[in-house]
């Protein structure tokens, strides 16, 4: 194969083994970016000194939340990862999922540990290698194949229509250790990330550039349409293919995208444990995107867009109703969220698909929503396996609130969800989540969350969202969104600006007053503001329009936000229980605030157990994006990531969340980081 | 020749530590990373790890002293110390590592607290042989690459790896 041009390009005999002498113009691997992660100084330091030896720009970093805030603000500063596994603040695996679901870099994990089933964990969870440590500089020279190796099958899945899915792309990471040495080196320079950046919609298939399609919520909603016409057991890529009739889009990309929304149903109907276990990751965006697809279908582009998370995942997850579109907002967020989403399983599905359709329609006008807030809630709440049915409310109350709503719902269920919308989700609080989304409390994950909630609150809508009753699907983003806030990439659509905002919006307002009904919540946050302009017209949207804006405008929340949205979600899940499927803003909002307040207590538990089963996933994920403190919480609950976070983020806020968040078992999230 | 005897000196030196096991081939690595950019980088490291791994330590002695043994805690804390001595090169104290983590793997609480103990005491002579050889090779004030141990060791006697050795150096200096 190409081992001739590797030699002459990488051979470590050589004097300067890193440059590419002969083959790549602009000298490459010299010059790659390399981000270092690990806690050892001694460690870090040789690494570094290694790296530096090949030629390699080297920046260093002790602990995971710092490596992933600096991937988030640098979305292309970085070529390749280089994480430890075990590590004090957060699990090497999570790191590596984040990494690989919100930017799809090429991680290798480093441990003294070379046990089999450590190994092998690195696989299943994507690292494109594993080195045993202590590192030689030799297994350091040949880094940058998993570089090109990465680049080279991005633009594969654009171009080759029959080979490459795009789903598979993300597990490409554990696929390239099957690709002989890269023999990439040509393109290399060329591909230096481009593909991924462009957060486009699918049709760049003519130049070939993008590595993928990205699964935009029109699209998503499209692929639904098909699906639905078809019938998901006769639907296949080649008819959805001729039924969605969008030009330059490839049966492999349908395909693909088919794929993970099969695994996101599959996940929302409580399927495999292996789906849970290893999947989560890559599930998870992509049930994001199935949840969120149906549910904003607004969001879901930003969601891809962000590139973070699968466009198609987002796409699945809208159309599940529980993702937010946003794939934009936060790449993280929509990983998280995807993994809430797809955490509540089934619930979200359903409620995702009939979002979808329904959160098609409405959130054109709310753009507000973005990523799936309504689509979230709908979902989320299916994914608490509560009683769809509220979240059916919400979705459909998102829906058919006008789509201004939706975004509304969105907003609010990703306000929501940090606290309520989880509770909401959880049940037939679907009501609950739209006011809970509408708490702004939390900015950026929480707005996710809490539209998310809020439109799984919307389950009203049943009709519109098939998986309304699953809201718990919804429900399950905002959680992610919580973890992910800062990724915005919510679920809900709410862009991780939003998240953030929200994020910070919901701790606000949950410190304020707990949920103030629906309009109250923003309005601590200038964020919320902003949404309120999207209002949430039938609800207390524009709580959650707030909070989406506000989170739209907020950066995402790097690590703050993180903790607003588990926290938020959390207790939005409570508190959408306990409204029951009311549409009202203020009950909402009210569950909202007692999720924010009184439920930190109480509903925080509540939401941590709901959001504990369903968010299994979620919780990490959006412990994960919690990258500030979070690494105690983290730890603790794995699972509980999200509601942790959520929880802690409102509970923070409120003030009381102190000690609201130990009775989860949080260890106290700080959500110090969410700028309030 | 004043200058040769010391680096002879600090040649045998560091073959001595290589032969007692003391050092592995990762601290070669180490050394080949130094160069006239960074000097002192090895020592810079072992001084590193001197400090970061005595919080580590201390760690263990407080696990240790608890009762019963948190043995996860502990062979979590010893992981991370392995990983740090096992980057330096630190042969012995690496070998320790290991048998305190299999103790923990079994739950052998006597069987922890002696392995500690002996991993104290290797942890403390290679701090000083170390401390000794960079005194002595700052002393001698070039930068010598060591010759892979393994490699000459069996190939030639001893006397000849030194003047091999010694060679090399003048080579570089040369150079």
């Amino acid at each position: 194969m190409n081992l001739s041009n590797i030699t002459t390009m990488s051979t470590p005999s050589s004097s300067s083994p890193l440059k590419s002498s002969d083959a790549v113009s602009d000298q490459f691997p010299a010059g790659l970016r390399v981000l270092v992660v690990d806690d050892d100084p001694t460690c870090l330091m040789i690494l570094d000194r290694m790296l530096r030896a090949c030629c390699y720009e080297v920046t260093k970093c002790k602990r995971a939340e710092v490596a992933l805030s600096l991937l988030r603000e640098n979305k292309n500063g970085f070529d390749i990862v280089l994480s430890d596994v075990h590590m004090p603040d957060m699990d090497g695996f999570k790191l590596l999922e984040h990494i690989g679901l919100e930017m799809d870099l090429p991680v290798i994990m480093m441990s003294a540990d070379d046990g089999k089933q450590v190994v092998m964990k690195g696989v299943t969870h994507g690292a494109c290698d594993y080195l045993i440590k202590p590192v030689r500089i030799e297994a350091l020279k040949n880094i940058w194949q998993h570089v090109v190796r990465r680049r080279k099958n991005g633009w594969k899945d654009l171009e080759q229509s029959g080979s490459v899915d795009e789903g598979d792309r993300q597990l490409k990471a554990s696929d390239d250790a099957d690709y002989s040495s890269s023999a990439n080196e040509g393109k290399s320079s060329k591909k230096r990330r481009d593909e991924d950046e462009d957060p486009d919609e699918r049709d760049d298939s003519s130049t070939l550039k993008k590595p993928r399609v990205v699964w935009s919520v029109e699209l998503h909603q499209q692929f639904m349409a098909a699906v639905n016409q078809l019938g998901l057991d006769k639907a296949v890529p080649k008819k959805i293919l001729e039924l969605m009739n969008v030009p330059g889009l490839t049966r492999e990309n349908v395909a693909s995208h088919l794929q993970k929304y099969r695994l996101y149903l599959r996940r929302l109907s409580g399927v495999s444990p292996q789906q849970n276990n290893l999947n989560n990751p890559f599930m998870s965006p992509q049930d994001a995107t199935f949840g969120a697809t149906s549910i904003n279908g607004i969001d879901l582009q930003t969601l891809q867009a962000a590139g973070h998370l699968p466009a198609q995942s987002l796409a699945k997850l809208q159309a599940a109703g529980l993702v937010r579109p946003n794939a934009k907002a936060g790449v993280s967020m929509s990983l998280v969220e995807q993994r809430n989403l797809f955490s509540f399983a089934d619930p979200r599905i359903r409620f995702g698909e009939g979002q979808l359709q329904h959160l098609n329609n409405n959130n054109k006008p709310m753009n507000l929503l973005h990523g799936i807030p309504t689509n979230m809630e709908p979902k989320q709440l299916a994914n608490l396996h509560q009683p769809t049915q509220s979240i059916g409310n919400l979705n459909m109350r998102v829906n058919s609130s006008s789509a201004p709503s939706n975004p509304l719902l969105m907003q609010i269920a990703q306000s929501q969800p940090r606290g309520q919308m989880l509770s909401e989700n959880t049940g037939s609080h679907v009501t609950r989540l739209p006011s809970s989304l509408v708490q702004p409390t939390l900015p950026n994950g929480i707005s996710n969350g809490v539209l998310g909630n809020g439109i799984s609150g919307a389950s009203n809508i049943t009709p519109t969202f098939k998986t309304v009753q699953q809201n718990s699907s919804m429900v399950s983003f905002p959680m992610n969104q919580s973890s992910e806030m800062s990724v915005s990439s919510f679920p809900l659509g709410s862009t991780p600006r939003m998240s953030s905002i929200a994020a910070k919006g919901i701790f606000h307002e949950e410190a304020s007053s707990g949920i103030k009904s629906s309009s109250g919540f923003v309005p601590s946050y200038d964020i919320f503001d902003e949404l309120n302009h999207q209002k949430s017209h039938d609800w207390d949207l524009t709580n959650a329009g707030l909070t989406f804006d506000a989170s739209q405008h907020a950066n995402p929340l790097q690590g703050s936000i993180d903790v607003s949205p588990s926290v938020l979600v959390h207790q939005s899940f409570p508190s959408i229980q306990q409204t029951g499927q009311n549409r009202n803003p203020t009950s909402f909002g009210k569950g909202m605030f007692s999720v924010g307040e009184g439920m930190s207590q109480a509903n925080l538990q509540n939401l941590g157990q709901h959001l504990n089963t369903h968010l299994v996933d979620y919780s990490v994920k959006v412990k994960a994006e919690r990258i500030q403190d979070q690494s105690s919480q983290i730890n603790l609950f794995p699972e509980q990531y999200g509601q942790e976070d959520l929880m802690s983020a409102l509970l923070k806020q409120q003030g009381g969340i102190g000690p609201a968040e130990n009775e989860f078992d949080f260890d106290g999230y700080s959500i110090d980081n969410i700028p309030v | 020749m004043d200058r040769n005897s010391s680096r002879r000196q600090v040649a045998a030196m560091k073959q001595s530590l290589f032969d007692q096991g003391h050092l592995d081939e990762q601290f070669i690595q180490l050394e080949e990373l130094q160069d006239d950019a960074n000097p002192n980088f090895v020592e810079e490291i072992v001084t590193l790890y001197y400090r970061d791994s005595s919080r580590l330590i201390s760690n263990l002695e407080q696990s240790l002293e608890r009762n019963p043994l948190d043995f996860n805690k502990l062979d979590n804390i010893m992981h991370q110390f392995k990983g740090s001595s096992s980057s330096i090169g630190a042969k012995k104290v690496k070998a320790e590592c290991t048998l305190f983590k299999e103790y923990c793997r079994t739950g052998n609480a006597e069987g922890c607290r002696k392995s500690f103990q002996q991993l104290k005491k290797e942890y403390a002579a290679l701090r000083k042989k170390l401390e000794a050889y960079f005194q002595l090779a700052r002393q001698v004030g070039s930068h010598e690459t060591a010759c892979r141990p393994n490699t000459i060791l069996p190939l030639f006697p001893r006397k000849t790896t030194l003047s091999i050795m010694i060679l090399k150096s003048k080579a570089q200096l040369l150079l």
